[in-house]
């Protein structure tokens, strides 16, 4: 997992059926101290993080798993925010 | 047992509202080192399972299966950094990487 800043929203009405009623955002990676980290990327939400939220997020296959009942077709979910960093 | 990664434990955070596989769990912020100790780009957010602390040197698993069996989770959770060991002595012999 590695940490991320929420910078954005994405509205699809056009998408993957798996995607309905999901939450895309665009996150921008970030380092422990908040310093970009790498190219922004589009991250699904599973915490109702919102615009300016640092969070956490997971990519690869466990992305496909935030959400209990059903798996999902993507690289990158957020799974936690983060209420305070600690260096 | 998959991928692990050498990393220095460099902060840890504070997440309240979180997948319920991080609740109760301690999460730390670790970067990944050279064999000698020199600190890289590519900070992770990794659960810990050892008790680490800021500065030392652990082991990281990073890969979903393992953190899973680790964490003893019934099924797959979306997790993949876990820290699985402190580092005592690291020795390599003088063949240059």
């Amino acid at each position: 997992m590695k940490l991320g800043k929420v910078l954005g929203k994405v509205w699809a009405t056009v998408k993957d059926p798996k995607l309905e009623g999901v939450k895309l955002y665009i996150m921008q990676p970030i380092d422990e101290y908040e310093k970009p980290m790498g190219k922004a990327l589009i991250a699904v939400d599973a915490v109702s993080s919102r615009e300016g939220d640092i969070v956490y997020w997971v990519g690869g296959a466990e992305a496909t798993l935030p959400f209990k009942d059903r798996q999902i077709p993507s690289d990158a979910s957020i799974v936690g925010l983060v209420d305070r960093i600690d260096t | 047992m998959g991928i692990m990664f050498l990393c220095e434990v460099v902060g840890s955070i504070v997440s309240t509202i979180k997948h319920d596989c991080y609740q109760g769990k301690k999460i730390m912020l670790v970067r990944p080192i050279s064999p000698d100790k020199k600190m890289q780009n590519g900070t992770m957010v990794a659960v810990d399972t050892v008790g680490a602390g800021k500065g030392e040197i652990v082991l990281v698993a990073a890969e979903g299966r393992s953190a899973s069996e680790i964490l003893k989770f019934e099924s797959r959770m979306p997790m993949r950094s876990v820290i699985v060991g402190i580092v005592d002595k690291i020795q390599i012999n003088r063949f240059k990487y």
